[in-house]
């Protein structure tokens, strides 16, 4: 058990800077997920296809050329990017903020198509009971919708977390694999299996890394029974 | 407080045409199923946007789709129960009652919550899950919580129609409390002649989309026309009557009316409680003179003002009794043989125990009363 805790610096630093850029990624998915799948599961609109398809990019496109995507777009020189730099100050290149962002790009189709899931689910005519007692459209998707998809919500969440945990390729494309900046476990790891003598540092992260992604898949499962317990839904 | 509806809706094949105006304590919608009912309520309640019309709640215009008016559903306040409850399965029965209270401007807070829970007898369910009632307490919780939101209109969409014949007894005597001691106006769809002409005090027919007539209850219950054909049996005259006091050497309740005594079995409420009984027509004889050596015992004494040609070998012969029309459906035979015709006198004779729960109100069950 030692042997499996006794990390170096830099490797505690991939393990911090992984569940940060996780947790990150996954806090800022949510707001655009569900209002996303929300679109896509109520709305109709021209171009719902089109939309639908591009929330699927990720899911479809070599993580490669996602991250070289990003890096074209949110790069020092793309035109988000530098728009974004220059009036908010937020920068994404080579920075864990990049990192977040690749993971968090990565994971949302798999978040939307969870929270899109649980609201088809949902019972409408909830929605229309609560409208006869007196709550206007916002109110009740805040105290009857958005309760009613917790579940769905929570999974989504998990799997874009577990998503950003495991995410390599697009990260490593747009901000690289920098020590302590952008130096995620998947890229800690695979650095390690490239030079001599690495196996022992890439198999304790690797083992590092199933621990974390099983106690995600765990926590979410107790919270999804603990919310459908307490709802009962017939 | 009047309801004034006149629309005109389709949806596919269906044209839903009505134009009514009523201002009853209860106004039943009482027609087939198919018959546009459940339509005309969820136009009033918001939850549909009819094509054509206008309809108002006291002068206050909620839709006038000539002059582009359409008041949302959550500013109508007006009070919904469904047939199938629609209890938020993620809140208590508590957060349940309260969530329309909510949404309610402070000033406009009528309803209060102890009383409604008194109302409805649902003080125990408090703490539970919807998930954990049965379908009777399901609708008791479902109709307090329409209430806590303190409507200017309660609307009624079959709230009995899901449940068996015990939980639907256990529930009428709640909706006759919240009639006679609320002062809401509710608008209450039916299919049951027997949930009708208990309950209502108006009623408005529909058939096919249209209103093919609307009246008092006890008109409209004596149209035996306007019935369902499976439900004709049920129809005949409606009286409210009074419990004068009980016969228990012969398990028997007395009741007061306007067509003088009438002996029922014994019913569950107290001396004084008002009862609303209904006379099937079928359940009615006609007597030339005072009978004798006859089993029945209720005797009324009339004349008769009405006679109208019924389904089959039948007349409906309509008799006044004391400034009360009660029904009788005789055949054509017995009407030539007794030569009834406009202006005879006879008797109305009904048995005992032609009444039933299903046909004099039972009242509260006793548990609930104490």
């Amino acid at each position: 058990m030692n042997w499996l805790l006794d990390l170096t610096p830099d490797e505690w630093n991939a393990v911090r800077l992984s569940i940060k850029v996780a947790i990150v990624a996954m806090l800022a998915s949510l707001p655009p997920g569900i209002l996303i799948a929300l679109l896509l599961a109520r709305g109709r609109f021209w171009g719902k296809t089109l939309l639908n398809g591009l929330v699927h990019l990720p899911l479809i496109l070599p993580p490669v050329v996602t991250g070289y995507l990003l890096l074209l777009t949110f790069g020092k020189r793309g035109p988000a990017g530098a728009f974004l730099a220059e009036h908010f100050g937020i920068v994404f290149s080579f920075r864990w903020t990049g990192a977040a962002l690749a993971c968090g790009v990565m994971g949302f189709p798999l978040m939307v198509r969870a929270i899109r899931l649980s609201i088809e689910a949902v019972d409408r005519r909830m929605e229309a009971a609560a409208g006869t007692l007196g709550a206007n459209p916002l109110w009740v998707f805040a105290t009857i919708t958005l309760p009613l998809i917790l579940p769905g919500l929570i999974a989504g969440a998990i799997l874009s977390f577990a998503k950003a945990m495991g995410e390599f390729g697009a990260t490593i494309t747009f901000v690289s694999n920098i020590p302590n900046e952008t130096q995620t476990l998947p890229s800690a790891i695979y650095t390690f299996t490239q030079v001599p003598g690495g196996d022992e540092g890439a198999l304790r992260l690797t083992l590092i890394s199933i621990v974390i992604s099983m106690a995600a898949l765990v926590a979410s499962e107790v919270l999804a029974r603990r919310v459908g317990r307490r709802m009962d839904i017939e | 407080m009047t309801v004034t509806v006149d629309i005109r809706h389709e949806l596919g094949d269906f044209a839903l045409d009505a134009n009514f105006e009523s201002a009853g304590r209860l106004t039943a919608l009482f027609g087939p199923s198919g018959s546009g009912k459940s339509t005309l309520i969820s136009l009033i309640a918001g939850l549909l946007r009819p094509g054509k019309g206008r309809i108002a709640i006291d002068g206050r215009v909620l839709v006038d789709i000539a002059a582009g008016t359409f008041v949302p559903m959550h500013k109508r306040r007006i009070g919904m129960v469904f047939q199938d409850a629609r209890l938020f399965p993620h809140l208590s029965v508590a957060g349940n009652l309260r969530y329309g209270r909510w949404f309610t401007p402070p000033a406009e807070r009528y309803a209060n919550i102890d009383a409604v829970v008194e109302l409805l007898g649902i003080g125990h369910l408090l703490h539970r899950r919807p998930a954990k009632l049965s379908g009777g307490e399901k609708q008791r919780v479902a109709i307090g919580r329409a209430l806590l939101a303190s409507p200017k209109l309660l609307l009624m969409d079959e709230p009995l129609a899901s449940l068996d014949e015990a939980r639907k007894a256990e529930i009428l005597p709640y909706i006759e409390r919240l009639r006679d001691e609320t002062k809401i106006p509710i608008v209450y769809v039916s299919h049951s002649v027997a949930e009708v002409a208990r309950l209502a005090s108006d009623v408005v027919v529909l058939a096919q989309g249209k209103v093919v007539a609307a009246g008092p209850t006890n008109a409209i219950m004596q149209r035996l026309d306007l019935l369902p054909a499976e439900e004709r049996g049920e129809g005949g005259a409606v009286l409210d009557t009074r419990v004068l006091r009980h016969d228990e050497a012969f398990g028997m309740s007395v009741l007061g009316s306007a067509v003088g005594e009438i002996r029922v079995p014994r019913l569950a409420r107290p001396a004084g409680a008002s009862v609303r009984l209904r006379i099937r027509a079928r359940d009615v004889m006609i007597a030339t003179e005072q009978p004798a050596g006859l089993s029945a015992l209720n005797i009324l004494p009339g004349t008769v003002v009405a006679i109208s040609p019924g389904e089959g070998p039948s007349v409906e012969v309509g008799i006044d009794c004391n400034g009360v029309t009660v029904l009788a459906r005789i055949t054509e035979q017995s009407r030539q043989a007794l030569k009834l015709q406009l202006g005879s006198k006879v008797f109305a004779v009904v048995k005992t125990v032609s009444f039933d729960s299903a046909n004099s109100g039972a009242g509260l069950p006793a548990e609930a009363d104490g």
